[in-house]
């Protein structure tokens, strides 16, 4: 029964990154993201102002566990554009800011070389805590 | 050395690096839960950036998001300094 679980999220994954040009696998929302990588790479698209799905990994801790053993990375958020997993907060960063990004997503608006936006000045996510238990 | 329950230490990530990674240099910062991690390694050389993240969490393993809280990582490839050798 729970393998028949696991077995439709990962199913559903693998269908959302094919359907979705670009998504972003996160630990809360684009509008309240609950850990400072998370909210980083939120801010970069948004800054490029390319259209995203979000996936919160945080209801279900399989969600990651999948997610984890598909993409080969460890870590959340985790960015796929065109089906390709392209990397986590630090790899979307350089990308940003060498520009590679805005070519990848197709956004030519000269953004290149600019520090990456810091998160918008909200109220800092609480405490994350993981699901851990 | 063996993954223990002890708090994770820069020092510690740092020499499991260059140990897990041959010819590696990282300088590694953090609090105990939250890392990062600046590595050059002559083995990243031709390597995608996300080819070379994985050489550094395949380092630690399941302890990424886990004992290791959270892990930054800037990879650089260094040349190597002696083809020849070994």
């Amino acid at each position: 029964m729970s393998d028949d679980q696991t077995t439709q999220i990962r199913e559903a994954i693998q269908s959302a990154i094919s359907e979705n040009p670009v998504i972003l696998f996160m630990k809360g929302s684009p509008d309240q993201p609950m850990c400072g990588f998370s909210a980083r790479t939120v801010a970069i698209l948004q800054h490029v102002g390319t259209p995203f799905a979000a996936v919160n990994i945080l209801p279900d801790p399989r969600i990651r566990q999948e997610l984890s053993a598909l993409s080969n990375w460890p870590t959340i958020p985790q960015l796929f554009i065109d089906g390709e997993f392209v990397g986590g907060c630090d790899i979307v960063t350089e990308m940003y800011e060498s520009g590679e990004l805005q070519r990848a997503l197709g956004v030519e608006d000269g953004g290149a070389d600019q520090p990456a936006p810091e998160p918008a000045a909200q109220e800092p996510a609480p405490l994350t805590i993981e699901n851990r238990l | 050395m063996a993954a223990t329950d002890a708090p994770a230490t820069p020092e510690e990530l740092k020499q499991r690096i260059e140990a897990g990674i041959p010819g590696a240099t990282a300088d590694v910062t953090g609090d105990g839960h939250h890392f990062n991690a600046v590595v050059s390694a002559p083995a990243f050389h031709g390597l995608s950036r996300i080819a070379q993240h994985r050489l550094v969490y395949d380092v630690f393993g399941a302890e990424v998001g886990d004992r290791i809280h959270a892990l930054s990582i800037q990879t650089k490839a260094k040349a190597a300094e002696r083809e020849n050798s070994a």
